[in-house]
């Protein structure tokens, strides 16, 4: 008897312990079969074509995306523009002057715009933006995406200002140094690598994102002359390519998934290493 | 207070008070610092109210019009001006409840292989590659839905039924396109986001109530699921709420796959629509203020939805952080 219930323990835990396995190796199985076939689908569909020209009117094969990937680097430099140097200013101030009632709300209010749908965001810079102007345009996808920059800045741009010693900050202003230079010639020297990845890996981010630009940027089959202009990203050309019932189209939309993918993991795996390696520093 | 405090020469001088002066306070840049970095984090609170204020106002006259009635009520007709949320508030938590059902077994079950069982190597390099799947742009996930998930789902689909075709929810035409697709999406999607917090969760649990647990002659899967798991449930809880907003509010990834059809249906092979999807989808071509107006509305239902699961999975993680310390 006793020994029937210690047999059905022992195989409960074998059993389960190779399910939660499993439930790994499907994990992770994803991963590399989404990898390989974006690699295999995208590197096969890719040319140079697609790097150099502009697209080709339906029904035309060839043709690349060279105007989307401009697109996406202009949206990204506006979306930086705009939401880097109020994310970190206002981690600059949760770091260093906060502590109060009122950087419990700013925290929270950042952890909350961080929850925010991108779609959402992206109503909000139309409103804002694309209804009083009646037109589309690079400022309101700038905007949008610039919004969905701001909690992670802040939040990183915190965490990494915080990872610095207090002893610093004390010893710059026992030599006479002011808390403001202190901040500015001590500690944010002092943890510039890791905001440094941060932005990084925020950019990575919003470079995916298509949902805030679908009805603020748009799109545009041409080069967008001006920032008050319609403009393409990467991103919204898969999808409108993806969807589209054309064959030549969903190639493009591989060879532009793999690109994009690539960009965003490249820049993920970076950010780690560089992350990872300074942890091992601090330890 | 000097009178002309733009030079040193007139701050300084035996009428000085003792405790540094504003003006000096400025000079060395403290008061400085303070404000612009004050009104930083002041303009995230003001873009934020402007946010919620804008999608308050701008669906106004949806709200007008059809007040409560615009989330309990299905005619989605914009020929007839008729506007009803609710087959996309169906198909938003429908999907949703789709992939936390086949979420949050496969992730807490690797959560708990890597925190538990895998040696921390191999434990480390899985969770590096599966919290890559967290970067992965959505619109890359829909485009692998439409071109992968779904033929593969079509082959599936006989089995599916086969086995669960007596019940309304496997029965009638399949076309690829449909709510459990985006389900299947999801899932895929929000399974990195339970495993890399609730991992970190379970690895926070003390070594000694595994001992105590292993020392009272318990198997490791007894230790696990009796003790380590109700340990860390709370965090566990927060992780899986995360996981919820996040696929609530997901946009391209469902868009790709649901099927883009404003009806309520049992089936979960027949085709739906989210909140969402229904915004990225018609938002561009929604003419007339009142069109544009409800679709903002359902905006403002997303917005509230999420919040309220944000704030909720928050409170858990925060409450798991007590627990903790």
């Amino acid at each position: 008897m006793t020994n029937l219930h210690t047999l059905r323990r022992k195989t409960v835990n074998v059993v389960m312990l190779t399910v939660t396995g499993l439930c790994t190796f499907f994990a992770a199985g994803t991963l590399v079969y989404i990898l390989g076939y974006l690699f295999v689908h995208g590197a096969t569909s890719l040319s140079w074509d697609f790097f150099t020209k502009l697209p080709t009117p339906v029904g035309e094969s060839g043709g690349g995306m060279a105007n989307a990937i401009v697109g996406s680097g202009k949206l990204l430099l506006l979306a930086s523009v705009f939401g880097i140097p109020i994310g970190f200013l206002g981690g600059v101030y949760l770091a260093e002057f906060g502590g109060n009632t009122f950087a419990y709300i700013i925290r929270y209010v950042t952890d909350l715009l961080n929850g925010v749908p991108s779609i959402v965001i992206g109503i909000f810079a139309y409103t804002i933006i694309v209804l009083p102007q009646k037109h589309f345009s690079m400022l309101a996808g700038g905007l949008a995406l610039g919004v969905m920059m701001i909690p992670i800045a802040v939040r990183s741009s915190e965490e990494f200002l915080r990872a610095v010693p207090n002893s610093l900050r004390e010893g710059a202003m026992a030599l006479g140094a002011s808390k403001a230079k202190a901040i500015v010639t001590v500690v944010i020297p002092a943890a510039k690598n890791g905001i440094m990845t941060g932005i990084m890996l925020n950019l990575a981010r919003v470079a995916g994102e298509t949902a805030p630009l679908l009805f603020t940027s748009f799109g545009n089959r041409y080069w967008s002359p001006g920032w008050e202009q319609p403009i393409s990203a990467l991103p919204v050309m898969i999808f409108t390519y993806a969807i589209a019932p054309y064959e030549d189209w969903h190639k493009q939309a591989w060879a532009a998934g793999f690109v994009l993918l690539a960009l965003v993991l490249t820049v993920n795996v970076i950010a780690r290493a560089v992350l990872s390696n300074k942890k091992h520093v601090a330890r | 207070m000097a009178a002309t405090p733009t030079s040193v020469d007139t701050v300084t001088g035996p009428a000085r008070p003792a405790a540094p002066g504003y003006w000096q306070r400025l000079r060395g840049g403290d008061e400085a610092a303070y404000l612009i970095t004050f009104m930083a984090a002041a303009g995230i609170l003001a873009i934020t109210g402007l946010l919620v204020l804008e999608l308050y106002t701008n669906s106004a006259a949806s709200r007008t019009k059809f007040g409560w009635n615009f989330l309990i009520t299905s005619t989605w007709d914009p020929v007839n001006d008729q506007f009803g949320a609710l087959p996309f508030i169906y198909g938003t938590v429908v999907t949703s409840f789709l992939a936390l059902l086949m979420g949050i077994p496969l992730g807490v079950g690797a959560a708990i292989f890597l925190a538990e069982l895998a040696p921390p190597r191999i434990s480390d390099a899985l969770t590096f590659l599966i919290e890559l799947l967290a970067a992965v742009p959505s619109v890359i996930y829909g485009l692998l839905g439409v071109f992968v998930l779904i033929p593969i789902l079509r082959d599936v689909e006989p089995y599916l039924k086969a086995a669960l075709g007596w019940t309304p929810f496997f029965s009638g035409p399949f076309y690829g396109v449909s709510l459990f697709s985006a389900g299947v999406v999801l899932a895929v999607m929000i399974i990195p986001f339970i495993i890399s917090i609730s991992r970190e969760v379970i690895l926070s649990v003390p070594g000694d109530q595994r001992e105590a647990a292993l020392a009272l002659g318990a198997t490791r899967w007894e230790t696990t699921w009796d003790i380590v798991v109700p340990y860390a449930k709370k965090g566990i809880m927060g992780s899986i709420f995360l996981a919820l907003a996040r696929s609530l509010g997901e946009t391209m990834a469902v868009t790709m796959v649901v099927g883009n059809d404003p009806k309520i249906k049992a089936s979960l092979l027949a085709p739906g629509y989210s909140i969402a999807a229904v915004i990225a989808n018609e938002f561009t071509e929604a003419t007339g203020q009142l069109y544009t107006s409800a679709l903002i509305e359902l905006g403002l239902v997303l917005f509230a939805l999420t919040i309220v699961i944000n704030g909720m999975a928050r409170l858990m993680i925060i409450g798991a952080d007590k627990y903790k310390a």
